[in-house]
Parts: C-alpha cells; sequence; structure tokens
C-alpha cells in the first residue's frame, strides 16, 4: 500500500494551525536546549570532527570490527545472531521465543525493532511486546507509529495521553497531570518488569574491543527489563560498532546533548556478560546497510547515532509531525537512509526539504545530510521516481534557459501574461503559489532592457 | 581586473530594480561592471529538482558568458552557491573550475574583495534581517546559531554603516524562510507556514522593512504580506546599501 | 554459505578506503581547575545537592530509619558491601521490588555530567540501582574527574560483566516535554561526598 506522500500529510497536519505551532514550539525548545549544552562545551566543534572521523573510519574497517566484537562477545557467554534483512531479524526472536516458551516480554526503545517492524510481527504470530519507554508505551497503547526516535510521542498533548491512560490503565478522567500520569505508568509497567521473561533492548554503542555495548535511557526501563528477565535479545544495526571503549566517551559527551540538551542521560548501562542464569543475545542486522555502504555518495548516513538533532532544527519536520514521513526513522536523517530500503515508497522524502541545511550543522558526527537530500534527487530522478509532469516541465525549463533569445522571449511573455492577463495565474486549484501568496508584480523591462537603454554604450 | 554582473534570471524578469540597484552601488565603490549580455540562468531549480543532468545547457551558457570575468559578482546567494558547488561543462572543465573560484555575492565581495569600510546610504527605517540559508551555511556570510564558533555577519557589517537605519533580526535568527525552490509549489503548506512565521517574528519587532540577501526568500515572504494586506515591504539589501538622502 | 558470511562479504565489497582512526586532541580538552565545584554546580543546577560527610555514620542512620519502619534496605556500604551483595545476588525481581532504599558507593564520578561509575560488583544485583524507590550514592570526593575522557582513562567500563554511569534519579519529559522525576528508576538520589576515609 502506498504510503500518504509527505507533502499531503504534512498539508493535512498543518490544517491544525494552532497545533501546529505547539508542535514547533515544543521541537525548537529542545534545539533550543541542545543549543545551550554545545555552547557549554568549549571543545564541542572539536568533539563533533573526532566523533565525525570515528566512525568513517570504522566504516572503512567495519567487517574486523566486527569479528572482533563478535569473537570477545561470544567468549564472553553471549550469543550471536546475525539477520540479513528484517523477516530475518523478526524470526530469529520469533524463534527464540518459540524454544523458550516465553510469553511475557518487555521491550525498550529500538529503533531498529521499529524498522523491522518487530512488533507487528509478533502480534501476527499472536505474541505481544509491552514497549517499556513511556512514550512507546503511549503510542503503544494508541495503535500508532511514534513519530520521533528520541520523543516517541511528542506529537501528542497531556489530554490526549490521559484520555489513552483513562481507557487501558483506568486512570481519572481529564486528569492530566503528568506526574499523575507518569506514576500510573510506573505502577503498572513495573509489573510488567518483575514478571518479564524476556527483554528486549537496542543498542546505543556496540564495542568491538571488548564485545561489550552501551544501552542509554533517562527512565531505566531498559535496565529494569533486563535485568529482571531470565534471556536478554539487544537488537543492533551493524553500524553501531565503535573500535574501542575509550570512544565511547567521545559518544557519551555529544549523544544526550544533541538529543535533548542534558549532559548526559540518567543511565548509561555497560553490558559485557550474561548476569549468572541469564542468556544474552545479540542480533547483528543488515537490513540494506551494506547497500548503503556501497553508495559512496551516501554511505556516511552509517555514522547515525540516532540523536533526533536534525529532527529537532528541520523547520518542515517541526511543522508536518514524524507521522508525515511514513516510516520508522523520519526526519532529515530517515529521508536520506530510507529511499535505500524503498525507493518508490520513500521517494517523496528528499524532497521535503528546502535544503537549508540545519541539519547537517546541528548533526553530532558531521553527516552532511542536506548535501545528500540534494544527491537522493538526482538519484530519484535519474531511476524515474520523479513525477513525469514534474520531469517534462523540468525539460522544457531546460530547452529554454539554455537558450537567451527563447529566455528572454518567455521572460516577456510571462511578464505581459502577468500584467494583461493575472487572472490566469489567480486560481488557487491550479496555481498553488497563489493558495496564500501574491503573485509578483510583472514589471514592463527587464534588467536587460534597462541596461541596454541605459547604460551600453 | 574585470567585473562582471550575473543576475539571476528571476531578477531581470521580475526584480530589475535589485540589479541596477546592485551595479549602481558597485559604480559608486568605482568598479566598472560588465553585464554579459546572454546570461540566462545558472541551472538551479533543474538541479535542486533532480534534473542536474538537464543544467548542461544552463552551464555552457554560463560558461560562455562568463569565461573572461576575474570576479562575477551576483545578488543572491543560492544562485552563487549553486554555482560554485555545481557548474560543470566536461569540455571546458578548466574554464568551469576558474569560474566557480571566481563568483561572489555580493555581500561578500564588498566586504572580502573591496574591503568596504563606509557606504554614503542613508535609510532611516525599522529594517529587520532575514539570514537566507544558502548564502549563510552555504557561503558564510554570516555564522550559524547551530555551530560554536565566533559571531560574524557581512551583512549586518554592511547595513550598519548605513545612516539612520535601525537593525531588528527576528528571536530565531536563522530559520529558513520555506521558499526551497520548487518546495515552495510542491510543499506548499509547509512552505507558507514557514514563511508565515517568519513574518510573525519581524511583527513583533514592528520592523517596516524585511532584507536579505536572496530575493527569493524575499520573493516569497513579499508574497505573503501582500496577501495578509501589511504594510511591510520587502527589500533586497542591494537597494539599502544603494539608498540615498531623500 | 551462512548470513554472517554474506553480511561481512557485503561489508567488504562495499567498504569505502582505510582512513585511519584519529588521535586524541589530548591538549584541547576542558579540565577543570576544581572539579568537585564543578561537579556540585552541575549537580545543583539538575535540583540535586551534594552532601558533605567525613565518615559513613549519617548514611547508616538513614539506613537504621528506614529499616526501623519495617522498609528493605540495600545497603551495599562498606562492611556490609559482601554480605547484602551476597544477599541479594539471586534474589528476583519479584522480592527486589520492594526495596525502599538502595546505598552504592561510586568509584568514579564526573564533574561535566554527575555521571557516577558503578560496576556490577558494588551493586549485589543488578537491579539494585534501578528498582528502589530512593537511591544513596557515596563518592570519595578524590575520586572525581573532569569529564568523562578522563573517567574512561582511569577505569575500565568492561572489567566486569555489567557496569553503569548514573547520572541522577530516574525521570521523563514524555507527556507533553513536561519533566517528572521518578519514572521507571529511583525517585530521588542523593549524593554523599566523602570526604576522607570513613
Amino acid at each position: 500500500m502506498k504510503p500518504v506522500p509527505h507533502a499531503r500529510a504534512a498539508g493535512n497536519f498543518i490544517k491544525d494551525e494552532e497545533r501546529t505551532n505547539w508542535h514547533d514550539d515544543t521541537l525548537w525548545f529542545v534545539r533550543e536546549k541542545r543549543d545551550k549544552a554545545a555552547h557549554g562545551i568549549a571543545e564541542w566543534e572539536l568533539l563533533r570532527e573526532w566523533a565525525s572521523q570515528i566512525k568513517n573510519h570504522t566504516l572503512s574497517c567495519l567487517d574486523e570490527y566486527l569479528l572482533n566484537f563478535e569473537k570477545q562477545a561470544i567468549a564472553n557467554g553471549v550469543k550471536i545472531h546475525w539477520a540479513a534483512d528484517a523477516a530475518a531479524h523478526n524470526q530469529i526472536i520469533y524463534s527464540i521465543i518459540k524454544e523458550q516458551k516465553i510469553s511475557r516480554i518487555v521491550k525498550s526503545k529500538s529503533m531498529l525493532t521499529e524498522e523491522c517492524g518487530l512488533n507487528e510481527f509478533l502480534h501476527q504470530q499472536g505474541i505481544d511486546t509491552v514497549d517499556t519507554d513511556l512514550g512507546e508505551r503511549i503510542v503503544q497503547f494508541r495503535d500508532e507509529p511514534p513519530s520521533h526516535i528520541v520523543l516517541p510521542a511528542i506529537h501528542l498533548k497531556k489530554q490526549d495521553v490521559s484520555e489513552t491512560f483513562h481507557i487501558h490503565l483506568g486512570t481519572q478522567k481529564g486528569n492530566n497531570d503528568p506526574q499523575y500520569l507518569t506514576e500510573a505508568a510506573r505502577g503498572h509497567l513495573r509489573e510488567k518488569f518483575i514478571a518479564s521473561e524476556l527483554a528486549i533492548t537496542g543498542v546505543n554503542f556496540a564495542v568491538a574491543e571488548t564485545g561489550g555495548f552501551v544501552v542509554c535511557t533517562n527512565e531505566g526501563n531498559a535496565d529494569m527489563g533486563a535485568h529482571a528477565a531470565r534471556i536478554h535479545i539487544a537488537c543492533m544495526g551493524f553500524e553501531k560498532i565503535i573500535p574501542r571503549t575509550a570512544d565511547l566517551a567521545v559518544f557519551l559527551r555529544l549523544l544526550a546533548r544533541s538529543a535533548t540538551g542534558q549532559p548526559i542521560t540518567t543511565y548509561s548501562s555497560h553490558f559485557l556478560k550474561p548476569r549468572a542464569g541469564q542468556e544474552l543475545h545479540i542480533v547483528i542486522v543488515d537490513n540494506g546497510r551494506s547497500r548503503q555502504l556501497g553508495r559512496a555518495d551516501f554511505r556516511n548516513s552509517l555514522k547515525c547515532i540516532r540523536c533526533a538533532a536534525c529532527f529537532n532544527t528541520c523547520p518542515v519536520y517541526r511543522r508536518s509531525g514524524g507521522h508525515s514521513y511514513h516510516t520508522a526513522v523520519a526526519g532529515p536523517i530517515g529521508s536520506i537512509l530510507n529511499p535505500n530500503l524503498d525507493m518508490k515508497a520513500n521517494a517523496d522524502l528528499p524532497f521535503a526539504s528546502t535544503l537549508c541545511g540545519s541539519c547537517s550543522n546541528v548533526c553530532p558526527v558531521k553527516i552532511d545530510i542536506h548535501e545528500q537530500l540534494w544527491k537522493w534527487r538526482q538519484e530519484l530522478a535519474k531511476e524515474g521516481y520523479v513525477a513525469g509532469s514534474k520531469k517534462a516541465g523540468m525539460k522544457g525549463m531546460a530547452f529554454v534557459l539554455a537558450r537567451p533569445g527563447l529566455y528572454r522571449f518567455s521572460g516577456r511573455m510571462a511578464r505581459w501574461f502577468l500584467r494583461h492577463l493575472s487572472f490566469l495565474f489567480k486560481s488557487k486549484k491550479l496555481n498553488p503559489w497563489y493558495r496564500q501568496r501574491e503573485m509578483p508584480a510583472a514589471p514592463k523591462h527587464s534588467f536587460r532592457n534597462w541596461y541596454l537603454k541605459n547604460k551600453k554604450k | 581586473m574585470r567585473i562582471g554582473l550575473f543576475v539571476p534570471c528571476y531578477i531581470d524578469q521580475f526584480y530589475p530594480q535589485v540589479a541596477i540597484a546592485t551595479l549602481e552601488l558597485l559604480e559608486k565603490l568605482d568598479c566598472k561592471v560588465e553585464f554579459p549580455l546572454n546570461q540566462t540562468c545558472c541551472g538551479q531549480p533543474m538541479a535542486n529538482s533532480g534534473f542536474a543532468s538537464l543544467a548542461a545547457g544552463c552551464d555552457k551558457n554560463f560558461i560562455d558568458n562568463f569565461r573572461d570575468i576575474d570576479y562575477i559578482v551576483s545578488p543572491s546567494g543560492s544562485c552563487v552557491l549553486h554555482i560554485k558547488e555545481h557548474l560543470q561543462d566536461p569540455k571546458q572543465e578548466a574554464a568551469a573550475a576558474k569560474i566557480r573560484s571566481s563568483v561572489f555575492e555580493l555581500t561578500e565581495f564588498l566586504t572580502d574583495v573591496l574591503q568596504v569600510n563606509t557606504i554614503n546610504a542613508s535609510f532611516p527605517h525599522k529594517v529587520g534581517i532575514h539570514n537566507s540559508c544558502h548564502g549563510q551555511r552555504g557561503l558564510h556570510l554570516s555564522s550559524m546559531t547551530e555551530r560554536v564558533l565566533p559571531s560574524f555577519s557581512k551583512p549586518e557589517q554592511l547595513l550598519g554603516m548605513v545612516k539612520g537605519i535601525s537593525l531588528h533580526l527576528p528571536e530565531r535568527k536563522d530559520e529558513c524562510c520555506g521558499f526551497g525552490g520548487t518546495f515552495c509549489v510542491f510543499e506548499e503548506a509547509v512552505s507558507v507556514k514557514m514563511g508565515k512565521d517568519r513574518i510573525e517574528e519581524h511583527d513583533r519587532n514592528q520592523v517596516d522593512f524585511i532584507t536579505g540577501t536572496d530575493v527569493s526568500c524575499l520573493m516569497h515572504l513579499e508574497g505573503i504580506l501582500k496577501r495578509q494586506g501589511s504594510t511591510v515591504k520587502t527589500i533586497h539589501i542591494a537597494e539599502i546599501l544603494n539608498s540615498s538622502e531623500a | 554459505m551462512s548470513t554472517r558470511d554474506q553480511i561481512l562479504n557485503a561489508i567488504r565489497a562495499n567498504k569505502p578506503a582505510v582512513t585511519t582512526a584519529p588521535l586524541s586532541p589530548a591538549g584541547q580538552l576542558t579540565i577543570y581547575d576544581d572539579p568537585v565545584a564543578k561537579f556540585t554546580a552541575t549537580l545543583e543546577s539538575i535540583g540535586g545537592k551534594v552532601e558533605w560527610i567525613n565518615k559513613l555514620d549519617t548514611v547508616k542512620e538513614i539506613v537504621h530509619a528506614e529499616q526501623a519502619k519495617g522498609l528493605m534496605v540495600a545497603d551495599l556500604l562498606g562492611g556490609h558491601l559482601q554480605e547484602s551483595g551476597a544477599y541479594f545476588a539471586d534474589k528476583p525481581a519479584d522480592f527486589l521490588k520492594d526495596i525502599q532504599l538502595s546505598c552504592l558507593q561510586a568509584v568514579i564520578g564526573v564533574a561535566e555530567n554527575v555521571a557516577v561509575w558503578i560496576p556490577e560488583s558494588a551493586m549485589g544485583n543488578r537491579l539494585i540501582p534501578f528498582i528502589c524507590q530512593h537511591l544513596i550514592i557515596i563518592l570519595q570526593k578524590d575520586k572525581i574527574v573532569s569529564t568523562m575522557h578522563q573517567a574512561y582513562e582511569q577505569i575500565n567500563t568492561f572489567e566486569e560483566g555489567f557496569g553503569v554511569f548514573l547520572a541522577g534519579p530516574s525521570k521523563t519529559a514524555d507527556i507533553e516535554q513536561s519533566l517528572v522525576i521518578g519514572a521507571h528508576g529511583a525517585r530521588s538520589l542523593r549524593v554523599f561526598l566523602l570526604d576522607q576515609e570513613g
């Protein structure tokens, strides 16, 4: 089923202007917090360059680092699985569940599991997982996808959460107090943690040197599940690898400051071995990443540490909401990752941008996001995923603009029509410009006309 | 030193006063300026839509017009950035390379090449500054709020030399106006919302004019302002720098 | 060919030309003149407060007071570490859920973000820093470093099977960006800086 293209979805989002303003202001505030945190570190730009180079180096030796990671992890008693794609990832997790006869599952935030559609897949097999990140639990109750990779419920107001909790948790109708609602979720999820048999988590950083990995949360939900359940499965895209433990300092200094403006998340949990009597599994996933690695123009997108700073700064994202991007990872980084997964379904995304460049400049690992957006547009046009009408228009434009005489004639005609038959342009239906903007005035003479008359001797 | 004026297509056709002001300003600063007569467009509209492959004709025409010019100056940050990053011609790469390194947006030409210290202009009005994205983040005409780097602004530096002017920055100093080329029609809702939000911030400063280095941004904001029936006018920085006592 | 080999082969075929690992820009990294002062200021800026002690008695009093109310306390401090560690090590979540207060000694603290490192051996059970309602951390004041770089230089975070950098009580802002302290982990954190061997 073809997703609703970004432009149309965004148009619908914006119809509620007050809510759009609120969404925009809320996320801009997060951007401002990020700025304050960044300006508090004299060596901020140095850290970005350092992190970028560590990631560049890692991608160039990725297979070696993965092999070392696997070797160390296995020696630590961890079971390693490799998944070629989303289906394989889901199947691996399902097999463990079936083998071990598991029914009580908790999951902390993992964009990879969103990307693979794990919850829906398990649901179809009659298995339900409980998302334990508060934002994710809220959207899970509402049967919606998260709209932001760090702040999953950012598109919801407290009234929305209150209604949802009233239905699912029996909280007081109309009580919108975030403290009250969080307390209700705390109690509800605490039961789930304690009873859990399997905890699924993501991986923020996987350290090749030791075979260990780090999971960052503010809520402590990843730990509550992982240390209670008898099985812990950690899911990672293979690009989460970093070479050495010492490198964690660079990334942990950048991650939370870029994401929310905090100096670090409340918990940065370092996992090396399963606890006594527990099984620890790591699923290493490709799902198009090796293909992206082979795209010289786009491989830098694999440096992403999923901080969402690009989302918060993007003036388009703030005014369209994450759901308009119809993918697990929205925002600017999503727009350069998703066409690799499905060019046809995601052809609209690189165009959901003015190429303002703000994203590239907040990215802690210096991904050239806005430049990749431009390059994806060339790729999509080449592959035939840009609308025929747009292509025809561009061909016409290119023809005219390459020919000085024809260009001048067309310009003169356009101005004549605008001056004498302006009604032709004043159709909100046929002329999108005119819906909310007046047309520019059409002067009688072009600059060239003026120049020839006044300047040319 | 041959200086050539590069007039973006839409300025040539719809905002000739900006090119006139640019030319007059440069002449006031003792520059002898040529205007290659057969220039058309830099090719950006096609390239940003994914059709850089169709821009060969534009590229060739641009090179033909400007090959012998030492300093190509233009009142447009986005067009200059496009030429700098994308102008090419496999049949005449040397000429293309020369042009890529010789093209300047107006304000950077004034501050970096001419090193202007005084401007004889008078514009006693409240003016809001819009930082156009491509000029700012692409050409580094001013520092950006995303980075932890020293603060500077070539456009503000020049505007500060104008008598009587009262300059105001919006609260979000460098948020995009929403024009974005064909984005302005293909993502019309977001485009206009972004423009309206910019205008609202300038309105809070109660400015009479909004200025910037790019007519594309100004044209988009002007369209919205006119639809709103606003008395706020848009004006290109060249026109302010070229203004005199009435 | 196994999936593993397929993936690794694809990576080998597609990876870019080798670039060297960057060197640490050592001389240019922040070092605070007074890391303890910075630690204190940072903790205050997030609503916390450093409490100074020169022996563990103050904390012992708090522990006893809670225990007197019939509440479960996980006291992993000083002489109690071995005992409590052994006691809690194999307890299930269903038992540990009643812990009202956990008292743990951190190995090192980081001034820039008030993160303190707690290795598994100081926890008794991995759940203990997370499942408690309230948390007390003791840290020797001469174990505070400026930034994460120094922390990773001085300790090996992968020496044991698990460890955590913990930087405050648990929290969330997932409901309309309103900050709520006490999400799933501890509702409060008190940090006691030990001025001398306690």
